[in-house]
């Protein structure tokens, strides 16, 4: 018996290796590298992996091809997400290298193993080392989310999640700032992602059982059989699940609230971006590849959970008095408007115009923005860290007029005002769900948006129109790398608001799966 | 310059200037003011060319130019005007120049810089320019939501005590609206698309024969945005509460302009777009037209703070101007279209005479008020043109509109019309109350308790004889002090805050404050005598768009009620 082996596009390729490159050199860094010379080298690692990964991926615009023996479809959609992926990694990585605002020159702890409150913690609190494994463990989560967009396969998809999942896990527990939190957050965070991940496997189990495969072309083919009806559906739906708890829709969201606020900052803005990104990629692919012919039994659920996703997020977002919480709500019900993108599945028809590319375009503005959100987030500080409390933002504008201008602008985006991503966004998400008579949908969809506004209104009310309390938080003077990652996404908030035309385009062509 | 681009220019211009002015350095307040009042004026001047370039029997839109924006949404940058945009322009043009003048000394609560105020006060322009004269619904529609965010901020930085939460109702309501407004607006591109090809030019949208289902609910969606704007009641509660929170200059564009974009919607929009629509919901649009009319003009006559009485007011002549709109006829309809330019004239004034008076008083209570016109009767005068153009008396340029509106919608409508007729009999009450309250009778007040107490002021020239004991002396000093006033020495009165306490004085107009009530004291006498030029421009794009409805002038035996 010979086993033949499995035909490998390098050239498609290419992002993935570059990213899982670097993160392999970057253990090799952390084991062998000199202390001094290990925080620069990292970021420097990191950035070449991620930079590298967005123009090899760039480059590989127009392929469609399915390779690694069927496993992975590099097609227009992957590209263009993994391209997402690579260039929001690389402007998280940009935060997480910031020395300049906190005064121990690190938002990570120094040593995560030392108990919360001990002594040697008070002792390292100060310290003004760093920690530098939080890079590989970044690069190893970027090469899982940009594996789980391209994946063509149910098996990948799995591996392609825990190996986002897993890093991802263990640097939401790295902040040096109130430890005990992120501590808390890393384990809930875990536990329910493992809970996620199982039922993943488990519909996985169900619908090989339906189908007799894990690739997701024959398992199209067998769905439009009628086979196995019920198994295939109870499998569906547990694939969904497990989908939708990383993409934190309600009501899978329970753990993102607290996640949030618990992690870094830094690291919170980049699992808000790209695991959303890689989440939606997945569920468009699952959604539209393997099931597109079952689009009636999907269509109903996701319906609802878009519905729910939508009123929780926007409701519960009412309620918050801490700003990372507020923007975890926001990022549930930004889940929830995504789905209405997903419902505008065309079927047959052309994808130019339709939910796919019109979601792919939300997730890169909803990304870039939320990104510049949770920066200037970094920048308000009071003594023990980020000032995160509502209350400690009044009256920012007079202390500093123009974070309080930057983050009115990401604000007004993610409420959705014209001549904002945020805007653009929704109307292609809106328009997709309308062209599929989803239109009551759409109309609850703007009445969330309506709900969320109020708050992230209120964030603007309270930094321009209220009197500074006297003992305020300071505004921090960013480093190098927080300004670039601040530019490019008030830029880009701005640029995909005015001239959106041609990234619509791009993602528009991009419009493509294969498989 | 080329024609076409004049409308481009009256968008840039303001916007950049906008810019500018929020970029100078913090100190430089009084270079901001005067770069501001440039800018407008030039505005002013492009809408006055835009107008001369117009040719009333030419094309329906003109000065037209357009570019392909976003292609992806099929969406076009695409301006033009029509007879009744372009005297909003005119209407714009006018009212931003005076509001500056107007804002010259306010000063802002707590320590922000006017500067700010004067660059929103510009963006709103911009955007307010592009609202009427956008030709494509997408493009019509970012400028009515990007709008919200300049009043926001006018509203919530530098308005009165309870400006915070004016301006986040203001900015929720509006925005419900626009967002329900913007399912149609997707809907009806929507519609189009199934119809062949996916558009948002007005043009091609207005040869759409759309089915009547749709058109019902897309005639809801805009119609809720509409009504929100303008504000019709039920829909009404925010402007009250805004209108008196706003700073003056604010809450004249507010009033004058802002509210117009709800009028103009329906006119622009609802009607053309959705014929068939718009006559079946006619009947309600009118019931809620004729009971804003009557139920705000009540409400009017009870308010005891001015800057809300005034705001009722406009609820009511909101409903006089939907009345027009819904009678389909041609006269109804150019009569509310030229309301809606007497309306911003006449309100605005009201609202800048009563600006000044608050600003002398530092109490915006009709009861803190009381024989003011005997020590500043150029006040008191302009007070008066202000009210009666307000309640339409003839020779003043409401009449011109209320009297077409009525005749134009009676022969339709003739319920409805005689209903709302009833308001005008209640708007001469609630104006001419206010008037005699806080104008006439003994001299009482905040203005009048300085002198009572003797207090004086030595901060001002004239206010040292101010020591008498009982009323009429103070009466006395008051009136030396107008007189001084109206030489333009005193300095810095005319905040918004009660800076100076109880020792205000009653002083007159000065000089800059007479520069900014003359022109549209101006407009009020000579619209009312000659409104021929404006009702030239309006008519053919009124006809355009009734014929559009299908109920032309001779078709008035269209669902009499």
């Amino acid at each position: 018996m010979s086993i033949e082996a499995p035909d490998l596009s390098l050239a498609a390729l290419t992002p993935l290796l570059f990213v899982f490159g670097a993160a392999c050199t970057g253990v090799l860094v952390e084991a062998f590298g000199p202390r001094e010379s290990r925080h620069p080298v990292q970021v420097t690692v990191a950035l070449v992996g991620t930079l590298g990964g967005l123009v090899s991926t760039l480059l590989l615009a127009g392929t469609a091809e399915v390779t690694a023996g069927g496993a992975l479809a590099v097609d227009g959609a992957a590209v263009f997400l993994q391209a997402t992926i690579a260039g929001l990694a690389a402007l998280s990585v940009l935060m997480f290298a910031e020395r300049n605002l906190d005064p121990a020159r690190s938002a990570f702890v120094v040593s995560a193993a030392v108990p919360a409150g001990s002594p040697r913690d008070r002792e390292l609190l100060t310290v003004q080392r760093v920690q530098t494994e939080v890079y590989p463990l970044t690069l190893f989560a970027v090469g899982g989310m940009m594996l789980f967009v391209a994946a063509n396969d149910l098996l990948v998809m799995f591996i392609a999640l825990e190996v986002l999942s897993l890093p991802l896990y263990l640097i939401s527990g790295l902040a040096r700032r109130r430890r005990l939190l992120s501590q808390e957050a890393a384990v809930k965070y875990f536990l329910l992602g493992a809970f996620a991940s199982a039922f993943f496997l488990y519909g996985l189990a169900l619908v090989y059982g339906a189908t007799g495969s894990v690739r997701l072309a024959d398992v199209r083919s067998a769905v439009g059989g009628g086979d196995g009806e019920v198994l295939l559906v109870l499998g569906l739906a547990l694939l969904v699940v497990g989908l939708l708890f990383k993409a934190s829709v309600a009501p899978f969201h329970t753990w993102t609230p607290d996640v949030y606020q618990g992690a870094p900052t830094p690291v919170t803005a980049f699992m808000a971006a790209c695991t959303k990104v890689a989440a939606f990629g997945a569920i468009l692919r699952l959604l539209y590849v393997a099931f597109g012919p079952e689009e009636w039994t999907w269509r109903p659920l996701v319906y609802g959970v878009a519905i729910v996703s939508m009123v929780v997020g926007a409701v519960l977002g009412l309620t918050q008095t801490d700003l990372k919480r507020m923007l975890a709500y926001s990022s549930v019900a930004h889940a929830g408007f995504l789905l209405t993108g997903v419902l505008g599945y065309p079927g047959t028809g052309d994808p130019a115009g339709s939910g796919l590319p019109a979601t792919m375009f939300y997730l890169l503005a909803y990304g870039l923005t939320t990104l510049g959100a949770f920066a200037v987030l970094t920048l308000v500080r009071s003594g023990d860290g980020e000032a995160t409390h509502l209350s400690q933002w009044a009256g920012l504008a007079q202390r500093s007029p123009l974070t309080a201008a930057v983050m009115s602008l990401f604000l007004l985006a993610l409420a959705g005002i014209p001549l904002t991503s945020g805007f653009t966004g929704k109307f292609a998400v809106f328009r997709a769900a309308i062209e599929n008579g989803a239109w009551p949908l759409a109309l609850v969809a703007l009445l969330a948006s309506a709900v969320a506004a109020f708050f992230y209104l209120r964030v603007i009310v309270l930094m321009y129109f209220s009197e500074p309390a006297a003992d305020g938080p300071t505004v921090g003077v960013p480093g190098l790398p927080t300004t670039i990652v601040l530019a490019v996404t008030a830029a880009a908030t701005l640029v995909l608001g005015v001239v959106p035309g041609s990234v619509l385009g791009l993602a528009d062509q991009a419009a493509i799966f294969v498989g | 310059m080329s024609d076409s681009l004049l409308l481009l220019a009256m968008l840039v211009v303001p916007a950049v200037g906008a810019a500018a002015v929020a970029a100078l350095p913090g100190d430089r307040e009084a270079t901001a003011k005067q770069a501001t009042l440039g800018v407008s004026l030039l505005v002013l001047v492009l809408a006055v060319l835009a107008t001369l370039a117009f040719d009333p029997d030419g094309e329906r839109f003109q000065l037209t130019s357009s570019v392909s924006w976003i292609p992806g949404f099929g969406v076009d940058f695409a301006l033009g005007v029509d007879g009744i945009a372009l005297v909003m322009l005119l209407l714009v043009g006018v009212l931003v120049p005076v509001v500056v003048l107007a804002s010259w000394r306010d000063t802002s609560p707590g320590r922000r810089s006017m500067r700010t105020f004067f660059a929103w006060l510009l963006l709103l322009e911009a955007c307010m320019v592009g609202v009427f004269a956008a030709t494509d619904v997408f493009l019509f529609y970012v400028f009515f939501e990007a709008m919200l965010v300049p009043v926001y901020f006018i509203v919530g930085s530098f308005g009165g005590p309870r400006r915070q939460y004016a301006a986040v109702k203001f900015f929720l309501y509006s925005l419900v609206g626009g967002l329900v407004m913007l399912a149609a607006v997707i809907g009806l591109y929507v519609v189009s698309e199934a119809a062949g090809e996916g558009t948002f030019s007005f043009t091609a949208l207005n040869d759409l024969q759309i089915d009547p289902t749709a058109q019902r609910l897309l005639f809801l969606g805009f119609f809720v945005a509409f009504a929100i704007k303008a504000p019709l009641v039920p829909l009404h509660t925010w402007l009250p509460d805004t209108g008196a929170e706003a700073p003056i200059g604010g809450a004249v564009l507010l009033v004058g302009v802002l509210d117009k974009v709800g009028t103009f919607g329906f006119l622009r929009y609802c009607l053309p777009l959705f014929p068939d629509a718009s006559r079946e919901f006619a009947p309600l649009v009118l019931v809620l037209a004729v009971a804003g009319v009557l139920y705000a003009a009540l409400l009017a006559m009870g308010q005891s703070d001015m800057k809300r009485l005034v705001s009722y007011t406009s609820i009511a002549h909101f409903g006089f101007i939907a009345l027009g709109v819904f009678a389909f006829t041609t006269e109804a309809a150019t009569g509310a279209v030229l309301y809606m330019v007497n309306h911003g004239i006449a309100t605005g004034l009201l609202f800048l005479v009563v600006g000044m008076l608050i600003a002398r008083g530092g109490s915006r209570l009709v009861g803190d008020y009381g024989g003011v016109a005997a020590h500043a009767p150029k006040l008191a005068g302009v007070f008066l043109i202000a009210g009666l153009a307000s309640l339409a008396l003839p020779g003043t340029n409401s009449f011109v509109s209320e009297f077409l509106v009525l005749i134009g919608s009676f022969p339709t409508r003739p319920v409805f019309t005689v209903l709302a007729t009833v308001g005008i009999v209640l708007a001469a009450l609630y104006v001419l109350l206010l008037y005699q309250r806080t104008m006439h009778g003994p001299p009482r007040g905040v203005l009048f308790a300085a002198a009572d107490a003797g207090t004086p002021d030595a901060g001002t020239p004239g206010a040292g004889p101010a020591d008498g004991g009982h009323p009429a002396g103070g009466a006395t000093a008051a009136t030396a002090t107008a007189t001084g006033t109206a030489t333009g020495t005193a300095t810095g009165t005319a905040t918004l805050t009660r800076a100076a306490g109880a020792a205000t004085r009653v002083r007159d107009l000065s000089r800059r404050e007479v520069a900014v009530v003359a022109p549209l004291v101006a407009l009020v006498l000579v619209l009312g005598v000659y409104p021929q030029p404006l009702i030239r421009l309006i008519e053919p794009a009124v006809a355009a768009t009734m014929s559009d409805v299908g109920a032309g002038t001779s078709d008035s035996s269209e669902g009499t009620d």
